[in-house]
């Protein structure tokens, strides 16, 4: 018994299972979690890029095409690329999030969750039209 | 088709092993057994050493709550032909600390359960002589769902906040919570929502939606983490801008 030290009937030795470090791959769902945990290092160089990016608008014409000219870099292009992709990510997640977020009603009756994501596609849509008219026609 | 399938299942005997081992076991192959009748099949036939739990049969006690190949399953629930030709691995549910084989120590989940008040809390209890509180079909239907619960704990095992964080409040509690919230004979949520707000409360929750993919009972605990996230945002946000008034 005395290599049993820490085992006793009334307290038995618990096994505490080791997390892999690439638990994560096992399931899209849980690569997903991370991806979203990893996105917020390149949502938050997409605020800063954009602050810079008024700052220089609102210094004037010259300071603007400096900062232009500035970021016209492969790589800020590159890192703006995936910051974006992440954005997207982020935003998708975000629709599918808000039917189970909210429960609207109409007329009593409760609308259907997919409802819900499906008119904040076309809200989305709408709006991209929108700032493309605004750039391409406007 | 073979008429027996191979169960890998994991052992774990403190006094023995210093790390769980898996021992095969063939057993019957029939249409109508479940995972938990080859496992039962094992203890009365092959290997009466072997410890796991389980009550009912029929998914209502949520005590058979197990890995099988990979997945949070209820093992009575669970056909072993589905996993035919096999071998069908059955492990200890993830993210709990394993007492012994199949067991699995579920302290942690019985000491955060009642912090959120699971019960119908009433500022001030009606007499009797007033009767039950009555419900119309519509208010039960609120929160029938989030009622369906049986702690199975197979949204825990899911989860990859709880698995990093055991500090985390977790998925059935949370549900569990939003099932008295929507209650419209309770008046606790402020109470409740005073040990959601806290950062393990609702906020780890970072919408993986395991939880609602694993439940045997269609709770959807994602769903309700979503909704009570929006409660406490909107109350938070009130608190902010009439601080004398929102509650």
């Amino acid at each position: 018994m005395s290599n049993r030290a820490s085992y006793t009937e009334f307290h038995p030795r618990w096994y505490r299972r080791p997390i892999s470090t690439w638990w994560w791959l096992g399931k899209w769902t849980y690569l997903a979690f991370i991806l979203r945990e990893l996105s917020s290092i390149f949502v938050a160089w997409f605020v800063i890029f954009m602050l810079l990016l008024v700052r220089a608008i609102g210094q004037g014409d010259a300071e603007y095409q400096r900062f232009l000219d500035r970021v016209d870099h492969p790589l800020v292009v590159l890192l703006n690329l995936v910051a974006l992709a992440f954005v997207i990510f982020h935003m998708v997640t975000w629709f599918h999030l808000t039917p189970q977020a909210m429960v609207v009603r109409v007329g009593g009756r409760r609308v259907r969750p997919r409802l819900i994501a499906a008119s904040q596609y076309i809200a989305w849509l709408v709006v991209s039209v929108f700032v493309l008219w605004l750039l391409v026609g406007g | 088709m073979a008429n027996t399938i191979v169960l890998q299942v994991a052992r774990y005997r403190p006094e023995v092993e210093t790390e769980p081992v898996m021992q095969d076991y063939d057993v019957p192959l029939r249409d109508d057994w479940s995972i938990l009748d080859g496992l039962n099949h094992v203890k009365d036939q092959l290997d009466g050493t072997l410890s796991y739990r389980w009550s009912c049969r029929m998914g209502i006690c949520g005590s058979c709550g197990m890995t099988v190949n990979g997945e949070p399953k209820l093992t009575c629930a669970t056909f072993l032909t589905d996993y035919a030709p096999g071998p069908v691995r059955v492990e200890p549910l993830q993210n709990f600390p394993v007492i012994r084989d199949l067991v699995v120590e579920l302290g942690d989940f019985m000491r955060k359960l009642p912090q959120v008040n699971p019960w119908l809390v009433r500022e001030e209890e009606l007499p009797v002589s007033h009767g039950e509180y009555l419900q119309t079909p519509d208010e039960v239907d609120e929160y029938k769902q989030f009622s369906m619960c049986i702690n199975c704990m197979l949204c825990y095992a899911a989860c990859p906040v709880y698995g990093l964080d055991p500090e985390f409040m977790g998925p059935a509690a949370i549900a569990l919570a939003q099932r008295y919230n929507l209650d419209s004979r309770d008046q606790g949520s402020p109470e409740r929502l005073e040990v959601m707000i806290e950062p393990e409360g609702l906020w780890g929750c970072t919408f993986v939606g395991e939880c609602t993919r694993v439940c045997p009972k269609d709770v959807d605990p994602a769903g309700a983490i979503q909704r009570y996230k929006l409660t406490a945002a909107t109350t938070t946000l009130k608190r902010l801008v009439f601080p004398r008034g929102a509650r």
